[in-house]
C-alpha cells in the first residue's frame, strides 16, 4: 500500500514553498470536492467542530466569500474578522490581533493583508494553520491552485502547455503564484506587459520568457491569463493612460487569434472590461472565467481539508 | 596601580607596527611599550612588580580602542530603542572607545543645546567617548542649514542628515560650501528618495519574487555622483556613509583617482551578508541602504582592499522588539551593530584573507580618526590607555538576547562566530560589562 502523501508544512503561505507532489495532492482532492459541489446537498461533515477564522486586513468580497463558503461546505464554524491595515495605525498590533483570533479557538486562520509577508510572520507565532489569501504583491496561492485546476479540467494536462500571463505582473500576487505553480507543473510560462510593470528582473526567473508585445507573446498559446489592472496605477508613471494600455495590452478578439484556436482565456476577477479585456472575449467561447469561480470553492475546500488532515497524523 | 599586558600581539596602525609587545600601564597611562618577538622576562626589571596586575594576552590581538564614526544612540527621544548609557556600554563590549552619535534623535541634534545635552549624558554614563554629529539642516528637514559653527564649538565633529538624504541639491551645495568655511566634514546619507520611493529591500529578482518594493542600487549611486560633483565644485569635504553597491564603489574610486576630497565607509553587514538574509520576511535584516547582491558584497570587499573605502563603521541602529515585529513594510530599518562589527570585520582577515590585520585596524581606528580630525585610535607611551583586546580563537553562538544594547535586532542571531573582545580599556580603565 502506498504511503499517504501529506502536506509538509502546517500552513499554506505560498506556492513557492510547495513541492510538485503537494500541488498535485491538492489538485487531485479538489476534483473530489468539486463532485460534492455538484450534488443536491453540497455539505459534508468532514471538518465538523473545527473553527475557521477569516482574518482580512484588506477589503475583499470575492475571496472572503469563497473561503467562507468553502469552510461552510466542510461543516466548520466560520467567523469573519477584520483588522487594521497597518500596525502603525493606532490600536492593537498585528500580532495581538492574530493571537486574539487564536485565543478564540481558531484551527485555521485565513489571512489577507496589503503588506507582503504578513501571513509568514503571523504563522510563526500561531499554532493554528495559516492560509494565505493574498499578501501584498507577494502571493495568492489558492488562486494559482484554482487556475491550475481549471487548466487541468480544460486541457487535461499542464506540462508542455504554453501559458501567457498578461498585465501588471509586478504588482500581481496572482501572477507570482501562477508563475511558481505553472513552472513546477512543467508549463512554458510567458509574461507579457509594459516594461514598467514587467521589469527586467523577471528575466532572471527560471524558465520564464518576457514579452512586451501582446500578439508576439500569446502566439500559439494554450492558455491566456489576463490580470486585473489596478486603475489607481494610472498617473503613477507606470503607464500613461488606460486608453493606450487597452490598445497595446488589452485582449480583443482580433488579438486573441494569435493564440491557438482552442486557447482558454482566464481572469481572476473583478474585470475591467474595455481596459485589460474586451467584453467580446470575456463573454466569448474561449472564456472560462466563471468556471474559475466555482473551482475556487473546490480548491479551497481541498486546502483546508489537507491542512487539518496532517494534524491527525 | 600598575597593569602589565603581556604576551599579546599589538597592532598599532598609527605607528605602522604589528608584533609581539608587552604594555605596562600605570594609573591608566601607557607607561611603556616593549616590542619584541620574544618578550624577555627582564623587560620591566626597573619596576617593582609587587602591586602589578598581569593580564595575559597570549594569542590575543591588541588594537587601539576602536572609533565608530556612525552610531545611533537614540537619545534624546527614542530611549526605548537605546540610551546613551546602554549604547556606549555596548560600544565598549564591541571594542569601541569612541562613537560618533548621529543626529536623528528627537529633538534632532541641530543646535548646540542638544549637542551639550548629549555630551553631558555621555559624561555621566562614563562609558565610551561620545562625539556628536550635528544635523546638516534644521530638524533634518532638508531645507535650512543648521548652525554648524555653534555646534562645532559645542563639540560636533561632523555634519550629517543621516537617516534621511539631503534631497535638494542646492541645499547640499550650500552645506558643502558652508562646511568648507567652517572646516567641517559633511557626511552624506546618499540616497535619492524619489528613486527609493517606498522601497524596503534591494530591488531585483528577489524583491520581485517576494512581492516587496525595491530600493534600486541606482538610488544610492545617483546620490553619490551628485554629492561628489558638488564636493568637486565647491571644494567641500565629503564623506559617504554606508556604501552598499558595486556601482558606488566604482564611482568613489574614480573620484579619488581625480583627487576629489571624498572618503567613504561601509558596514559589516554590507560585506558579510546579501539580500537573501531577508528571506522569510526577516525584519532584522531590513536596513537602509538595503542588503545587496553577491556581486556588491564582492565589490565592497575589493573597495576595502584597494583603499577606496577608508572606514568600517557600524551604523549601529537599535530598535525595539515591538517595532521589529511589525509587518516588513512598516518595521523600521536598522541593525544593532556595535557588538558584532569587529568580529565580523575580522572575518575579512582571518577567513577571506582580503585585508591584513593592519589594514583592518586602520579602518577601525586611525582612518576614521583622521577623517574626523581626532587623536583617538592610537596607542602611545604617555597617553591614556585605550585598547581593545581580542581573542581571535574564541568560538561561540551569537545570541541576540545577550547583547548589551537595547537593540536585539541583528540578522546574525544564531551565527557561529569566531573571535571575541576579551577586554576594552577606556581612559585607562578596564571596562566592565
Amino acid at each position: 500500500m502506498n504511503t499517504r502523501i501529506l502536506l509538509k508544512g502546517k500552513d499554506l503561505l505560498g506556492i513557492k514553498d510547495l513541492s510538485t507532489e503537494e500541488i498535485m495532492l491538492l489538485l487531485n482532492s479538489a476534483t473530489s470536492f468539486k463532485e460534492i459541489l455538484g450534488r443536491d446537498i453540497k455539505k459534508v461533515p468532514t471538518l465538523r467542530g473545527r473553527t475557521v477564522v477569516n482574518l482580512f486586513f484588506e477589503p475583499s468580497t470575492r475571496t472572503r466569500t469563497s473561503f467562507e463558503l468553502a469552510a461552510k461546505r466542510l461543516s466548520t464554524d466560520v467567523v469573519n474578522f477584520s483588522g487594521p491595515s497597518s500596525s502603525i495605525v493606532k490600536g492593537e498590533s498585528l500580532l495581538d490581533t492574530a493571537l486574539t483570533v487564536q485565543a478564540l479557538g481558531a484551527d485555521l486562520v485565513i489571512i489577507r493583508h496589503s503588506s507582503s509577508g504578513v501571513p509568514h510572520m503571523l504563522s510563526r507565532h500561531l499554532r493554528a494553520s495559516v492560509i494565505n489569501a493574498g499578501d501584498g504583491t507577494n502571493e495568492h496561492p489558492t488562486q494559482a491552485l484554482l487556475d491550475a485546476f481549471t487548466i487541468l479540467e480544460k486541457k487535461g494536462r499542464i506540462e508542455g502547455l504554453r501559458i501567457a500571463i498578461v498585465g501588471d505582473i509586478l504588482h500581481s500576487r496572482v501572477a507570482k503564484s501562477n508563475i511558481y505553480c505553472l513552472r513546477k507543473l512543467g508549463a512554458e510560462v510567458r509574461l507579457i506587459g509594459p516594461a514598467t510593470l514587467l521589469p527586467r528582473w523577471f528575466g532572471e526567473f527560471e524558465g520564464v520568457k518576457v514579452y512586451h508585445d501582446l500578439e508576439t507573446g500569446i502566439e500559439g498559446a494554450d492558455v491566456i491569463m489576463m490580470l486585473r489592472l489596478q486603475l489607481e496605477r494610472q498617473g503613477t508613471g507606470f503607464f500613461p493612460t488606460t486608453d493606450e494600455y487597452f490598445k497595446e495590452w488589452g485582449l480583443t478578439k482580433k488579438k486573441l487569434s494569435a493564440a491557438k484556436p482552442d486557447a482558454i482565456v482566464m481572469h481572476p476577477g473583478p474585470m475591467n472590461r474595455g481596459i485589460e479585456i474586451a467584453s467580446e472575449v470575456a463573454d466569448g467561447p474561449n472564456s472560462v472565467i466563471l468556471e474559475q469561480v466555482t473551482n475556487g470553492l473546490a480548491v479551497r475546500m481541498a486546502v483546508m481539508y489537507h491542512l487539518e488532515e496532517r494534524k491527525e497524523e | 596601580m600598575m597593569l602589565l599586558i603581556t604576551n599579546g600581539y599589538l597592532v598599532n596602525p598609527a605607528e605602522n607596527f604589528e608584533g609581539k609587545a608587552d604594555i605596562l600601564i600605570e594609573n591608566g597611562t601607557v607607561k611603556k611599550i616593549i616590542k619584541s618577538e620574544k618578550p624577555k622576562k627582564n623587560n620591566f626589571k626597573d619596576n617593582n612588580f609587587k602591586d602589578t596586575e598581569v593580564f595575559d594576552a597570549k594569542g590575543m590581538y591588541i588594537f587601539p580602542g576602536l572609533v565608530d564614526m556612525h552610531t545611533h544612540l537614540r537619545e534624546p527621544g527614542f530611549e526605548h530603542k537605546e540610551t546613551i548609557s546602554t549604547g556606549t556600554l555596548a560600544a565598549l563590549r564591541g571594542g569601541f572607545t569612541t562613537v560618533c552619535a548621529m543626529p536623528n534623535t528627537n529633538p534632532v541634534n541641530d543646535n548646540a543645546g542638544i549637542t551639550e545635552f548629549i555630551l553631558s549624558k555621555a559624561q555621566a554614563a562614563g562609558n565610551a567617548r561620545v562625539l556628536p554629529i550635528g544635523a546638516i539642516t534644521k530638524g533634518q528637514k532638508g531645507e535650512e542649514l543648521a548652525e554648524f559653527y555653534m555646534m562645532k564649538k559645542a563639540g560636533c565633529v561632523a555634519f550629517s542628515d543621516d537617516g534621511k538624504p539631503v534631497a535638494n541639491p542646492l541645499v547640499m551645495r550650500r552645506a558643502l560650501e558652508y562646511a568648507r568655511g567652517a572646516g567641517a566634514l559633511i557626511i552624506s546619507h546618499a540616497e535619492d528618495p524619489l528613486l527609493s520611493e517606498k522601497g524596503v529591500m534591494n530591488e531585483g529578482a528577489l524583491s520581485v519574487s517576494m512581492g516587496m518594493k525595491g530600493i534600486p542600487s541606482v538610488s544610492e549611486e545617483i546620490a553619490i555622483y551628485r554629492d561628489i560633483a558638488l564636493a568637486e565644485f565647491t571644494g567641500g569635504r565629503l564623506h559617504v556613509a554606508h556604501v552598499s553597491t558595486e556601482g558606488s564603489v566604482r564611482i568613489i574610486r574614480q573620484a579619488k583617482e581625480r583627487g576629489v576630497a571624498v572618503t567613504a565607509e561601509t558596514c559589516p553587514h554590507y560585506f558579510t551578508i546579501t539580500e537573501e538574509a531577508v528571506a522569510g520576511y526577516n525584519t532584522n535584516a531590513k536596513v537602509n541602504p538595503p542588503l545587496r547582491r553577491k556581486k556588491d558584497v564582492e565589490a565592497i570587499i575589493e573597495g576595502l582592499r584597494d583603499g577606496t573605502i577608508d572606514v568600517i563603521a557600524t551604523d549601529h541602529a537599535p530598535h525595539s522588539l515591538e517595532e521589529k515585529t511589525r509587518e516588513f513594510d512598516s518595521a523600521p530599518s536598522g541593525i544593532s551593530g556595535l557588538e558584532t562589527a569587529l568580529i565580523l570585520a575580522l572575518k575579512l582577515v582571518l577567513e577571506e584573507g582580503a585585508l591584513s590585520l593592519m589594514e583592518l585596524a586602520g579602518k577601525l581606528t586611525v582612518n576614521p580618526a583622521g577623517i574626523l580630525g581626532l587623536d583617538s585610535g592610537i596607542i602611545k607611551e604617555g597617553a591614556q590607555a585605550e585598547l581593545c583586546i581580542v581573542d581571535p580563537a574564541k568560538e561561540y553562538v551569537l545570541k541576540s538576547q545577550e547583547l548589551i544594547s537595547k537593540g536585539k535586532n541583528t540578522p546574525f542571531d544564531g551565527w557561529c562566530l569566531k573571535g571575541a573582545v576579551a577586554a576594552t580599556f577606556f581612559k585607562g580603565r578596564l571596562a566592565r560589562w
